[in-house]
């Protein structure tokens, strides 16, 4: 069930004809009769086939690598190691987006001497078929020489322990100074401290990492690549030695991200060889390569210490984050500072300390996942919320409305976010969406459980976002959108439809979206960060704005009125108020095509441009703006199996502006399950940094007889920065799922499991605990 | 190593093919045939993305052999409808929005197939149990069981 909230006030005169309505996506039919061809779907004459060789230890020196014999295998086309590479590494890097300590810890392509972590590549192999590449990979002999390695963040940092690399396993640190803690503390009635941990997770997207890759008629190395990031061409292009305009990825309607096709996957590799042996390639990772081959959600562990009055007012807030960044640097100095600035949460804090720290391991690296390190610092803010509110003995909603940030005040780093904050709004409706309690029988307790979030959409200021969009008018009147965006499953590219139909006033039927083709399609940005519908959006929007200025110009013109009283509707242009001044779109697109006027518009969107926070006292804008709302959830615990069983799950989001609504209850219901997962059992078991969970018979994520239907209630403040007012909704729709859970579960228990997942095991030992105390 | 010459019927057409024996029915049908709507997620049998009809029930096409499909009448998301032409599954997931990135359908189509084809009318707790054996990372279920059960409308519309 879905209902949608609108503010009256903001409503007036706004009529949309293809915005807000759940129209079906441009990509469905092709996906539900198979024809649609994902990456792994390409293949091309004369085509080898790809293998990795990984190492089987975390921490080693790479003392031989032998790979005579595999070379020598018939059918083998090319076996590279280190050795046959330039010293280049790979990094995800973009403009602007160069981290701290990053010359030192860039991974290589291939192991040179030193293996940090399980799975870091030691060969590629290309051979006539995949039975002949995993032949020779047998037959590469190497040896490891084992060096003590380090895989617990606190053991990382303590004097003496074993380096990953450098002069200390610290990968990035940073802080907020705001006000003043210790008067705030000495104001406090009270002052609770708790330690939350939070795990590793694996984006489990359906499709594995897969790619083709040749070398054309102009020397280009061309990419077909389930990703979500065309733009790596140029980290691609380094890689390779070659200038950038010698790259060009292509994307594919791609099978699942979530931010694990965020960084560069199988392209380096499928680039290098497609280079070397001037064939085509093709590499698709199998699920145990995309388990152990891409990075994975950065575990935390957070320390809250909150003063509070006997009220429930927050006085001071201290928090100290420790985020394991793994054995190489990916984005993790970005997810500590989206942790950083989500430390308190939707609330307002005026004194404020909060210290993150990325630090290496020999485990798996860590880089971007749906909610970015904002989601695990929501882990532990609203666990902390609760863990007050019943210290005090007060409402845990009660609580949290003494202390939400409202509209017009300043956040974590004292920047103003400039839309509407319904926090308080979305709590109160998804609280009483639970309806009446289910009530505990025998060893079965049941358990209610609140949630609020603070998430950002749209990418770091400081990296200067840009994004652009074409759209053109064809001369029977259908509509041609261009944008290098990616769509990862989301609808991205439907919503693109959707707002250049809105614009244009065609149906979506009309429009034909050619989108993520680094060469062609006009540069987007990246799918990611909860930024392709604010970002993409506005970029098409402005792009459709421009066409129809023009030809609303010289429909004007044709009706003898003035350009503001023609509207566009339904493939027809008319006079508003005046039905008989009325024409055929394609009859004026012919007009203008016969007189030489321009029929497409290119449009840039660029998000604020922002500093860095400042490195003292981390004030500053972070973000082009935040979302904001909360999920409840009831659950059942046996006490005496420790089995949770989510009952009613109820999720309230302001979205500013729905594009189509479906898709929102798509992403909010998805959302769901991913945090669903996290918070009970997905659970990636590391021995020595060694992977022992890499495939899904042990790596549990919740199937359709775990999830519960989620109910969704839309709010639409349409006070968002992305079209129309709209917000973001890909990354809030998961950030307060797991927190919301854990508070449940701690309600129908009296005890609280301070760390995910909350497996069975760990429910009954808190249980056996509080009874042995 | 040594070929075996299977017969088997796809989707309605019957091919003749030499195969090695433990060539996996998966990349037979994906790439022998190049019909490739069917998926594959994890290759062991867990996830359910190659889910494929054979001789009327569902297999998991990652873990049949080419071989074990000789003489069987296989059917794949290729044989179920086209675009002009949808099955009523197809037709309800479009509709309802039963997914996202896709990568999952074809099988949770194949799986919703053999569903309603024992059993016209399920309930959701049905439609959950059926589909407890194909992982979905997007929607969290709950369109793809509305999905099914519209579907099951419109086939006890459409009559048998």
């Amino acid at each position: 069930m879905t209902h949608t909230d609108m503010d009256p006030g903001t409503l007036a005169n706004v009529q949309f004809r293809q915005v807000g309505k759940p129209l079906t996506r441009t990509d469905a039919p092709g996906k539900v009769t198979g024809r649609t061809p994902y990456a792994g779907d390409y293949v091309m004459p004369n085509m080898l086939h790809m293998r990795v060789l990984r190492a089987d230890i975390a921490s080693a020196r790479l003392v031989r690598l032998d790979v005579s014999k595999a070379r020598a295998l018939t059918g083998v086309a090319c076996v590279l190691t280190a050795d046959d590479l330039a010293d280049r590494t790979a990094a995800t890097d973009i403009p602007g987006q160069t981290g701290q300590k990053r010359l030192d810890t860039d991974q290589p392509i291939l192991v040179r001497d030193r293996v940090r972590y399980f799975g870091e590549p030691l060969a590629l192999i290309a051979a006539e078929t995949r039975d002949i590449a995993d032949h020779a990979a047998e037959l590469i002999e190497f040896e490891l020489e084992p060096i003590p390695g380090v895989y617990d963040t606190l053991e990382a940092l303590k004097p003496g322990a074993p380096l990953v690399y450098g002069r200390d396993n610290i990968v990035a640190e940073r802080k907020i100074r705001k006000g003043d803690v210790e008067a705030g503390f000495a104001r406090a009635d009270l002052i609770v401290e708790n330690t939350y941990r939070t795990p590793f997770q694996e984006h489990a997207f359906l499709e594995p990492e897969v790619g083709l890759a040749w070398v054309d008629e102009n020397d280009v190395v061309n990419i077909r690549v389930s990703t979500q990031v065309i733009e790596h061409f140029r980290p691609i292009a380094d890689a390779l030695g070659v200038p950038h305009n010698k790259v060009r990825v292509r994307g594919a309607l791609v099978g699942g991200g979530f931010g694990g096709k965020e960084d560069l996957t199988v392209e380096v590799y499928l680039a290098l060889l497609a280079k070397q042996t001037g064939r085509p390639v093709r590499l698709e990772y199998s699920r145990e390569d995309s388990f152990v081959g891409h990075g994975k959600r950065h575990p935390f562990i957070l320390t809250y210490r909150t003063g509070v009055t006997k009220e429930g007012k927050i006085t001071a807030l201290d928090v100290n984050m420790i985020a394991d960044a793994g054995a190489y640097v990916f984005l993790s100095p970005y997810v500590i500072l989206y942790a950083l600035v989500a430390a308190p949460g939707p609330y307002r804090v005026d004194n404020l300390n909060v210290f993150a720290k990325a630090v290496a391991t020999n485990n798996m690296y860590t880089s971007a996942f749906r909610g970015f390190g904002a989601l695990q610092a929501c882990a532990a803010y609203e666990q902390q919320m609760d863990e007050i509110a019943n210290t005090l003995s007060i409402d845990r909603l009660k609580l949290r409305r003494r202390n939400f940030l409202k509209t017009g005040e300043p956040m974590s780093t004292g920047f103003v976010p400039p839309s509407a904050i319904w926090t308080e709004q979305c709590a109160e409706k998804a609280w009483a969406g639970l309806g009446e309690p289910t009530a505990s029988d025998g060893p079965i307790r049941t358990g209610r459980g609140l949630a609020c979030y603070q998430q950002s959409y749209g990418r770091l200021t400081f990296l200067h976002d840009t994004s652009e969009a074409w759209v053109g008018v064809e001369m029977d009147g259908t509509v041609v959108v261009r944008s290098g965006v990616t769509d990862i499953g989301a609808g991205q590219i439907s919503a693109l439809g959707q707002i250049a139909v809105e614009v244009l006033g065609v149906t979506l039927d009309n429009v034909v979206i050619y989108n993520s083709d680094s060469a062609v399609t006009p540069l987007a940005g990246t799918t990611t960060a909860t930024r392709a519908l604010y970002m993409t959006g506005n970029a098409a929007k402005q792009a459709a704005e421009g066409l129809r200025a023009r030809l609303a110009e010289r429909a004007a013109q044709e009706f003898g009125v003035t350009p503001d009283e023609i509207d566009m509707a339904f493939n027809e242009v008319f006079v508003i108020d005046r039905p008989e001044k009325t024409m055929p779109l394609v009859d004026l697109v012919r007009t203008c095509a016969a007189e030489g006027i321009h029929r497409s518009e290119l449009a840039i969107f660029r998000a604020p441009f922002g500093d860095f926070l400042d490195p003292e006292t981390g004030q500053g804008q972070a973000h082009p703006d935040y979302a904001y709302g909360a999920h409840a959830v009831e659950v059942s615990v046996d006490v005496e199996t420790g089995e949770v069983e989510v009952l009613k799950s109820v999720a309230a989001h302001d979205v500013g502006q729905c594009i189509n609504p479906a898709a929102v209850e798509g992403q909010i219901q998805g959302g769901a399950q991913n945090g669903q997962g996290y918070a009970l059992s997905e659970e990636m078991l590391y021995e020595e940094g060694r992977l022992v969970t890499p495939s899904f018979s042990e790596y549990l994520m919740p199937t359709a007889m775990d999830m519960p239907n989620v109910e969704c209630i839309i709010l639409e403040s349409r006070s968002g920065v992305g079209p129309f007012g709209a917000k973001g909704i890909g990354e809030p729709a998961m950030t307060a799922v797991a927190p919301a859970i854990a508070n449940a579960v701690a309600d129908a228990i009296g005890v609280r499991v301070f760390e995910m997942p909350i497996t069975p095991e760990r429910v009954v030992t808190a249980l056996q605990q509080r009874d042995a105390s | 190593m040594e070929r075996e010459t299977i017969s088997v019927t796809v989707n309605g057409r019957a091919y003749e093919r030499a195969v090695e024996p433990r060539r996996l029915l998966s990349d037979f049908l994906r790439e022998d045939l190049r019909l490739t709507g069917t998926h594959v997620g994890c290759e062991h049998g867990v996830c359910g993305s190659c889910t494929v009809m054979m001789d009327g029930v569902t297999a998991r096409s990652c873990l049949t052999f080419a071989v074990m499909a000789d003489g069987a009448e296989i059917e794949t998301i290729e044989g179920l409808g086209s675009v002009e032409a949808m099955h009523p599954v197809q037709q309800a997931f479009w509709e309802k929005h039963g997914l996202q990135c896709g990568f999952c359908t074809p099988g949770m189509l194949m799986t919703a197939v053999e569903l309603l084809k024992a059993n016209p009318d399920p309930s959701v707790d049905d439609i959950r149990d059926a589909i407890s054996g194909n992982l979905c990372r997007c929607t969290g279920y709950q369109t793809i069981v509305e999905s099914i059960q519209y579907a099951a409308k419109l086939m006890r519309e459409d009559g048998p």
